[in-house]
């Protein structure tokens, strides 16, 4: 398959494993943001095939994971109360625990809760049954927004008025700054999201570079573009530069997807945003601009907050903030796990639990 | 859930197209790119194509990585 075989081949893999560890001397500690290359990482055994100088820091890079507690007993509160409205939402929240249930759990006791691909799926519900409110639970970083803001765009233009969206994306830069402002984790450079940087362009993250000293690799998702993407920034870190460098140039631009970006401004307007693990980062979260508000779910029902409870002894915050690995939490592989998950972390393919668990060692 | 996959446009129809992703023949809004034409790769998530591959590009990284492991 065109530009996915050429990035997987096992000879330039492994000549670029030889060359990192050739030239790296340094102890450094590299985050890697986003959920798709945690689990590119975990998959392709990248972290094994790097010196021991080289530590991978997971982030939190997966939206289901970094929903809040008091987001995810919302909205399953909410499928209690209004068993009239029909949910739309994507696949892999139906599973996170909340307090009392999940979304799946509230499927199986009546709730009319449907998984779409798309969000243009939940204008397809919305067309076939006109007599009923159709809600989409959105969540997503700056990739998956665009599609929403389309959606909404789309349902405006066709008149629909059964159609509106509880807005709970976030967005990645604003996240970075927060954890390097927490002075809680060393972290000395970043391999930044694909396909979040395609959409918000690379120039986003110069910040990192100019007010942290943090280096930056955008970088795509088969298993060469990630380790090519950790040679670029070791090569960085041991020349002492802090550049932001684009590894996946076949997609990702210094400006990003104008139009994209143009959609998203139209639609949204940023707000503050409650992350699990981390709590409120300002600027970090998106509402729906007043003028659209009849597409807004918070402003057509009333969806209030949930408990803020962490499910009990779910490390999944300090996961998510790259404290800790996975099997540094009793749960990890016992309790909890991919069919009976307790944290959020263990539900998404993407989530840094799930990924440790689907390629661990077992001895 | 960032996860995009490449597929070569077919056929465009107005905001939709046609996108041959690895063989499979799947529909994608366009309404996000400027001017794609049949015959382009584009990065497909959640039902849109959120941006163009470029040819040029991937060669040009192909080379590189080669140079490098020699």
């Amino acid at each position: 398959m065109k530009y996915i075989d050429e990035f997987r081949r096992r000879e330039e893999a492994q000549g670029l494993l030889r060359k990192i560890r050739e030239i790296s001397k340094k102890e450094v500690s590299i985050m890697e943001i986003c959920g798709t290359h945690t689990h590119s990482i975990s998959k392709y055994g990248i972290r094994e095939g790097l010196p021991p100088n080289i530590k991978l820091i997971s982030g939190p890079g997966c939206p289901v994971c970094v929903t809040s507690a008091a987001d995810v007993n919302r909205i399953i509160d909410f499928s209690r109360s209004r068993r009239d409205v029909i949910i739309a939402t994507f696949g892999d929240m139906m599973k996170v625990p909340g307090s009392v249930s999940s979304l799946q759990e509230e499927k199986a006791n009546g709730a009319d809760i449907r998984v779409v691909y798309s969000p243009l799926g939940a204008i397809d519900i919305a067309k076939k049954n006109p007599e009923r409110e159709v809600v989409l639970f959105a969540v997503g970083f700056e990739t998956t927004v665009p599609t929403v803001a389309a959606t909404i765009l789309a349902a405006k233009k066709e008149g629909f008025r059964n159609l509106s969206v509880l807005s709970l994306h976030k967005l990645t830069p604003p996240a970075m700054k927060a954890l390097m402002d927490s002075g809680e984790i060393h972290i000395d450079g970043f391999i930044c999201p694909g396909h979040v940087t395609a959409v918000i362009g690379a120039r986003a993250y110069s910040f990192l570079a100019t007010d942290y000293g943090a280096p930056c690799v955008v970088a795509g998702f088969e298993p060469i573009d990630a380790i090519m993407g950790i040679y670029m920034l070791v090569r960085q870190l041991e020349e002492g530069r802090k550049d932001i460098e684009i590894e996946y140039n076949r997609v990702v631009t210094w400006e990003g997807n104008q139009l994209a970006q143009e959609v998203i401004n139209n639609v949204f307007e940023p707000s503050d945003s409650l992350w699990r693990g981390i709590g409120n980062i300002p600027g970090s979260g998106l509402w729906i601009r007043e003028e659209l508000s009849e597409f807004d779910a918070m402003k057509r029902f009333s969806i209030p907050p949930g408990a803020d409870a962490e499910p009990k002894g779910c490390r999944c915050g300090e996961v998510l903030k790259g404290l800790i690995t996975p099997d540094a939490c009793t749960l990890f592989a016992k309790a909890c796990n991919p069919e009976f998950p307790i944290g959020p972390c263990m539900v998404s393919s993407e989530g840094t639990c799930a990924a440790f668990y689907k390629y661990r060692k077992v001895a | 859930m960032c996860l995009g996959i490449p597929g070569k446009i077919i056929e465009i129809n107005g905001e939709m197209a046609r996108v041959d992703v690895a063989g499979a023949v799947k529909e994608a809004n366009i309404s996000l790119m400027h001017s794609v034409k049949a015959g382009e790769f584009v990065i497909i998530h959640a039902g849109f194509a959120i941006e163009r591959v470029d040819e040029v590009k991937a060669q040009e990284t192909l080379s590189l990585i080669k140079e490098i492991t020699g």
